[in-house]
């Protein structure tokens, strides 16, 4: 097996909790959050089910405490507050003494502050300190500052697996060497503008989301941030720290069959599995859960379903969850968030269950796990795809 | 870290530079704070159904990908890695307005679909079929760097791959007005982008372009430069950046005296580009200068166009006139070094060279 990048820190703030104790808590006694929007106005509030992170804008710069100022959208405050948690438990205090770098998904950025502002801009020159703050990588910079990390700062926006290849970028250049340690993950916070996109393509559900259920009906958008830090085996001689798992394999490939759609074979979910266990010099049976991406939406569980079987063979296909039930879809972040799930997995030793699942899909036999199962687990996958045809995987290791 | 050969390059910028016999000869003279780029012919490389879904930013990613393939000699890359500092801000714009002014209601999801920031790499993938690697950058001004740095990073861990590396910006009509309102942007409805660079008003030009190459480990026929090293830094004050550049020569075996052209990406914004000045005057003196934003205008892939200019410069060793900024003439370009930064922020050092025949 593939040695690996060491993970010594994680954070979260999530609809189901503020900091990664509270959403274990939240994962083990099957506490979804989804429920109808509260702090954004839409006139599809009665038409969907989201999961929010039930903190006003002002409640999150008071925790960070920013001044009046700030040029911080929810997006980079939310990254902001779960970049320090990981940073805290990677105690980690002195970060400009190592090359330390920050890589950071997202597919909204500021797109929440904008389009509060968008049409006041002319009339207040108050607001258009967030002009720039549109800009996704701005977002990440401004966290990054906050952060006081100077040197390499990227943001990656593949969509919904945009978390997924920071990690992957961050584990290539802890392993290359580029870098001592790195800051990892991602953030999108809910905006009118995801929730008008995918209600536009039809594919928000109504009611709690049933991943790999027969009936699904689609997905609930979510918001959150999720960071780890990975550190290089150097740094770990010099500090003795503890080490939460490891990631030892990682791909991304593309699906090239539709811009919003997967394939109906899963191309590029097969392909990025496949070469993530290349990567990890592992084979299929090795791994013992995969964190599904399991949006709910009929495509999405469909192709992703169909690549596991690829993958795996009809029988073996291993115990397999979506979490989208407990945070809804977080875009950009779930990669990242799903990365710290799978950790808490490797931790605990808990399969955790896939919400509201009922009725199996009348095209293949695969069934969720659908209560918390404890179990000895060695390695744990997780798939992350988006639009674009982007599909990448990651595997964790204790 | 490893050599990386430049086999195809493409750039579609303000001025006509899709034409691979032009060096800049004869120029646009652009007059106004925003202006588009100069348009190709861009039915000779996307079919025209397929053209008439696609933005801006699409049709110039996916020409210019098309271009730097043929250039190399490449059907399909093992990989695709984009930089975009707003992405396709045209259709996002389109969409958030629509939100913003129909209360939410009448959306149709083209303009959706067609807004995220992967949706140029997610097309070219499409349109070549190419289901490698496939990543978007997001940086602001180094956008388009640290693509190029993911793909050095690949081309260290796998060799043989060939990569395509693209960076991509269009101008969104009232997006780009607002630059305007937060002095990002010159506010004088006539300027003459020709003089950007003696200018002593705040803020820049806007324009929009893209630039995609193909990039090996190992040296092809068709390599006509490489890139030797590069490095980004996210925030750093002048002197810091004087540091850095150092650094930069030293860990690369060399001195500011080792540097045969150093291109620069001044942009005319008299808040800014003492960055530039300082580093003209402390490590450059005696160096030749070079600088195209008089040219093509800012956006935040036009660092991507210094790459361009290097390129043709290693290749044909001459300097197109209208770039040069100092009385100073190299004998030979062997080594250019490219600095640029926006506003004070997302700085990038690159060191480029010639290859041998």
């Amino acid at each position: 097996m593939n040695t690996g990048v060491a993970i010594t820190g994680m954070g979260i703030l999530s609809p189901i909790g503020n900091t990664v104790a509270e959403n274990l808590q939240a994962l083990q006694n099957a506490q979804s959050s989804i429920a109808t929007i509260e702090m954004i106005q839409t006139r599809h509030k009665e038409a969907i089910k989201v999961g929010e992170i039930k903190k006003t804008n002002q409640e999150l710069a008071t925790t960070l405490g920013l001044s009046d100022t700030h040029r911080f959208s929810r997006t980079a405050m939310l990254g902001a507050i779960a970049a320090k948690e990981a940073l805290q438990e990677a105690n980690i205090t002195d970060i400009d003494r190592y090359k330390t770098g920050f890589i950071s998904g997202t597919s909204v950025g500021g797109m929440d502050t904008t389009e509060q502002y968008y049409l006041r801009f002319k009339e207040e020159p108050n607001y258009r300190r967030f002009i720039q703050a549109q800009h996704a990588g701005f977002t990440t910079q401004t966290i990054a500052h906050h952060l006081g990390i100077n040197g390499y700062v990227s943001t990656i926006s593949t969509a919904c697996s945009s978390a997924a290849n920071a990690i992957m970028l961050g584990a290539r250049m802890i392993r290359a060497g580029q870098l001592d340690r790195v800051v990892v993950g991602g953030t999108d916070a809910l905006s009118k503008f995801t929730i008008n996109g995918f209600n536009s393509l039809m594919i928000l559900s109504d009611e709690v989301c049933t991943p790999f259920d027969h009936h699904r009906k689609g997905l609930n958008l979510g918001e959150a941030a999720a960071y780890l830090v990975l550190e290089s085996d150097a740094m770990l001689q010099k500090t003795e720290k503890k080490v939460l798992g490891t990631v030892v394999g990682w791909a991304n490939a593309n699906d090239a069959f539709h811009q919003t759609a997967s394939s109906a074979n899963g191309e590029g979910a097969y392909l990025a599995m496949e070469q993530a266990l290349a990567i990890a010099k592992l084979e299929p049976n090795a791994i013992d859960y995969i964190n599904a991406h399991g949006t709910a939406t009929p495509n999405n569980d469909l192709s992703e379903g169909r690549a596991m079987l690829r993958i795996f063979g009809q029988d073996s296909v291993p115990m397999f969850s979506s979490t989208k039930a407990y945070t809804g879809h977080t875009l950009a972040a779930a990669g990242a968030v799903e990365a710290v799930y799978s950790l808490l997995s490797l931790r605990e030793q808990l399969i955790f269950p896939n919400l509201h699942f009922s009725t199996p899909m009348e095209e293949f036999s695969l069934i969720p796990q659908q209560t918390i199962q404890h179990r000895a687990l060695q390695t744990v996958l997780s798939n992350s795809f988006g639009f674009g045809g982007n599909c990448s995987t990651l595997i964790f290791t204790n | 870290m490893r050599n990386c050969y430049i086999n195809g390059i493409a750039t579609l910028s303000a001025q006509p530079t899709t034409d691979p016999d032009h060096f800049l000869e004869e120029i646009i003279e652009h007059t106004t704070p925003i202006f588009k780029a100069y348009d190709p012919d861009y039915k000779s490389y996307i079919k025209p159904a397929a053209m008439r879904r696609m933005s801006k930013a699409v049709k110039m990613g996916v020409t210019t990908a098309k271009m730097a393939l043929e250039m190399a000699s490449l059907d399909m890359p093992d990989a695709i890695i984009t930089g975009t500092g707003m992405g396709c801000k045209q259709d996002s714009e389109k969409f958030l307005e629509k939100i913003l002014n129909d209360d939410e209601q009448f959306l149709t999801p083209t303009l959706f679909i067609q807004s995220t920031h992967n949706t140029v790499g997610g097309q070219i993938a499409l349109t070549l079929g190419c289901k490698g690697y496939n990543v978007t950058y997001v940086q602001e001004a180094v956008s388009f760097e640290v693509a190029v740095m993911d793909a050095q990073l690949m081309l260290s861990e796998t060799p043989e791959k060939q990569i395509l590396v693209g960076g991509i910006d269009e101008i969104p009509k009232n997006s780009t007005l607002l630059h305007q309102l937060d002095g990002q942007l010159k506010t004088e409805e006539h300027i003459n982008v020709v003089q950007l660079l003696d200018s002593t008003t705040q803020g820049t030009v806007a324009s929009e372009g893209a630039t995609c190459i193909v990039l090996s480990a190992e040296k092809t026929p068709n390599s006509i430069a490489s890139i030797k090293a590069v490095e980004i830094i996210s925030s750093a004050s002048s002197s810091t950046i004087q540091e850095k550049i150092n650094a930069f020569l030293i860990a690369e075996g060399m001195t500011p005296s080792d540097i045969d052209a150093v291109i620069l990406g001044n942009n005319g914004d008299s808040n800014y580009d003492y960055y530039y000045h300082d580093i003209q005057q402390a490590l450059f003196q005696h160096t030749e200068q070079l600088c195209y934003k008089h040219l093509t205008g800012d956006y935040l892939v036009a660092s991507s166009v210094g790459f361009w200019l290097s390129s043709k410069i290693l290749q044909k060793q001459q300097v197109p006139p209208v770039t040069k900024v100092n009385a100073v003439t190299a004998s030979q370009y062997k080594n250019i070094l490219l600095y640029n930064q926006y506003q004070g922020k997302n700085h990038s050092i690159v060191l480029m060279q010639h290859v041998h025949a």
